[in-house]
């Protein structure tokens, strides 16, 4: 079986405190054309990764407003995934020289699938390149497909994107993150945000015992202002310069540093980097190193929850939904202007963006000298997540979409 | 109270942005798109944006004056786009055509700075959107406030912002009704006069039902003298 059961599933009506009993309601008058109507999420995993989660979210609220989903999964060998792995790389810009056969391999694949999948429903959405070829299958006319592509395609590797045009050109639509991930196609484009889940581990409200337990554990004064970055230990993230920018703020303010990350123990790069901060680190007290386990979300809330300040100072970045995560509990942000930040962090307004070192610590000293100012940020990065990166505003596109193909209105 | 013959019905609304082709790196490029693009790329940037943002009270109008700050750097035109009041336009033509005239006469004047590249790429994105009858009906004024109360804020901004399109004229559902169904023209007036600029859709939303319950207390003969809560 391919077919996914969600887990941990949270009834709508438990987000009226959260979003308000009159979204519900919307919600719910929105949804009322698309009752008993089918809808399949394809993707090409169950567990892990923000596609899962996000569908592990979805699902279940979609059944609550009467919605018949069906959510699969795609099966492939060791050589599939391999090259879905360079694909997805190369479709980030990363070099890659395909050969023939690699897409055959993918061809192969999308065929196999085609046999175990039942897409017949009326509106078949195809999550990411994976299994963007299931589109074959598709019956002249008789439903509706739609390519949601997660990743970012502004600098694709040209030879696997024409590849994946072919499929990509006979949907009905194409769903991106962020304008700029966009492509020339002749179909039309559409812009949902990625979105955070107010009541899961990572964002729901904690106690301050617990928090204060966190804090302890890892030694973090919480009596001191805390900085904070979660993220991989990656470049791209530029853990380093985060702690150049403290290094600046330390002169100013007696901080402390948080650089908090998932294990880096599978990953040969991230090893390497974390090497790297760790001896950056060396001899300060204050900035704490913390290797997270694969999956803490409630640690991660709870060191979001207890920071002065989150950084994300990232030189490159998909959308970044770890700033919106921080909004959410009406966190001050800095971050870099990169990729999904400037639309979550609209600078002066929701937070603040900076575009080197020096400029990142001075947004941080500006925050530490007005607090007035930083809690002001945070209250309005509150607003904006709630009004647009939430799960239930992620819903509500969906079947706005689904109206707006299906024609129901 | 009067009761309307002709009774309110409350929509809700879905919105869908959808990716355009057209870009600008460049005032001159920004003038260009504003030329081309449909009209549902300029509502989406003008007035859907302000409901996506409308908890931002200080400085934030529309994506284009938000780009040419932010991105463009150039704070005195920003602040020229940022002015244009879309409750003065009751048009999308006559919207874009004065979003227009301010790019160009700035490029005219500042020919310098009409080339020169900014910091990002501004998108033209347009809306879609989808209303549909929330089953919700209003006869009376009780009526009318028990729905206003439960609108979400996407709802409450169909009804009072973007319905000037709809109804190509200076005034919202909210006001056409009180003055059409109920007779109520005062009340219409003063709700017409909530500054949306200056508001959240929240204290837009607080403004409103206190002006109806001030007009309910001046029908049960108890009319206090509070400041009026318009503006």
């Amino acid at each position: 079986m391919t077919e996914v059961q969600t887990a941990n599933r949270i009834p709508l009506d438990d987000y009226a405190a959260v979003i308000g009993a009159g979204e519900i309601e919307e919600l719910r008058a929105l949804a009322r054309p698309l009752q008993g109507r089918r809808v399949e999420m394809v993707n090409s995993t169950a567990v892990g990764g923000g596609v899962a989660e996000m569908l592990n979210r979805l699902v279940p609220l979609a059944e609550d407003l009467g919605l018949l989903f069906r959510w699969d999964v795609i099966t492939g060998g060791e050589d599939f995934f391999q090259v879905t792995k360079s694909f997805h790389n190369a479709l980030h810009g990363a070099p890659y020289h395909p050969q023939p056969r690699d897409f055959d391999i993918f061809r192969e694949y999308q065929q196999r699938n085609l046999h175990r999948l039942p897409l017949d429903v009326e509106f078949v959405i195809i999550h990411d390149p994976q299994p963007v070829g299931l589109i074959e299958d598709r019956t002249n006319g008789k439903n509706h497909w739609v390519w949601r592509c997660h990743i970012d395609l502004s600098h694709p590797n040209p030879t696997v994107w024409n590849f994946l045009h072919s499929y990509v050109s006979r949907y009905d639509g194409a769903i991106f993150s962020s304008p700029e991930f966009a492509r020339q196609l002749p179909i039309p484009q559409y812009l949902f945000y990625p979105a955070i889940d107010p009541l899961s581990e990572k964002n729901r409200d904690l106690p301050p015992e617990f928090i204060a337990n966190v804090l302890s554990r890892y030694q973090i004064d919480p009596l001191r202002p805390i900085l904070t970055q979660i993220s991989r230990f990656d470049r791209l993230k530029d853990p380093l310069g985060v702690i150049r920018a403290y290094r600046i703020v330390k002169r100013y303010f007696d901080c402390q540093l948080v650089l908090a990350g998932g294990s880096a123990s599978d990953d040969p790069e991230g090893a390497q980097v974390l090497k790297e901060v760790h001896r950056a680190a060396e001899g300060d007290p204050d900035i704490k190193v913390l290797e997270l386990p694969a999956w803490a979300p409630l640690e991660v809330n709870a060191l979001q929850r207890a920071s002065s300040i989150v950084i994300q100072k990232s030189l490159r970045e998909g959308f970044g939904l770890t700033v919106s995560e921080a909004l959410w509990k009406k966190k001050p942000v800095v971050a870099s202007a990169v990729g999904g930040i400037p639309t979550q962090i609209i600078h002066k307004h929701t937070g603040l963006l900076a575009h080197s070192v020096e400029g990142t610590a001075y947004q941080i000293r500006f925050l530490l000298s007005h607090p007035e100012i930083a809690a002001r940020l945070g209250e309005r990065g509150h607003e904006h997540v709630k009004e647009n990166f939430l799960i239930t505003q992620n819903l509500k596109r969906y079947l706005t979409l689904f109206l707006s193909l299906g024609g129901a209105v | 109270m009067e009761t309307a013959e002709t009774p309110f019905n409350f929509f809700t609304v879905g919105n869908l942005t959808r990716i355009g082709n057209i870009s600008a790196m460049t005032l001159s490029e920004l003038l260009a798109g504003l030329e081309q693009c449909s009209d549902a790329s300029i509502f989406h940037h003008t007035f859907q944006t302000l409901s996506s943002h409308h908890f931002l009270t200080e400085g934030f109008s529309n994506d284009f004056a938000q780009w040419v700050l932010a991105d463009a750097n150039r704070d005195a035109l920003a602040e020229q786009l940022a002015a244009l009041d879309i409750r003065d336009y009751s048009s999308l033509a006559a919207l874009r055509a004065d979003l227009c005239q301010l790019v160009r006469d700035f490029c005219k004047l500042h020919p310098e700075f009409a080339d020169q590249s900014a910091l990002e790429p501004f998108y033209f994105c347009e809306s879609i959107e989808v209303a549909l009858p929330l089953g919700l009906t209003a006869r009376s004024l009780d009526e009318f406030r028990v729905g206003v109360t439960h609108l979400s804020h996407s709802s409450f901004y169909f009804h009072f912002i973007s319905s000037r399109l709809r109804l190509h004229l200076r005034t919202n559902d909210f006001s056409h009704w009180l003055a059409d169904g109920l007779g109520l023209i005062t009340l219409a007036e003063n709700v017409n006069r909530i500054d949306i600029y200056t508001n959240t859709l929240d204290s837009a939303r607080n403004k409103l039902l206190r002006l109806m319950d001030r007009e309910r207390r001046k029908h049960d003969g108890s009319a206090d003298r509070e400041p009026h809560p318009a503006g």
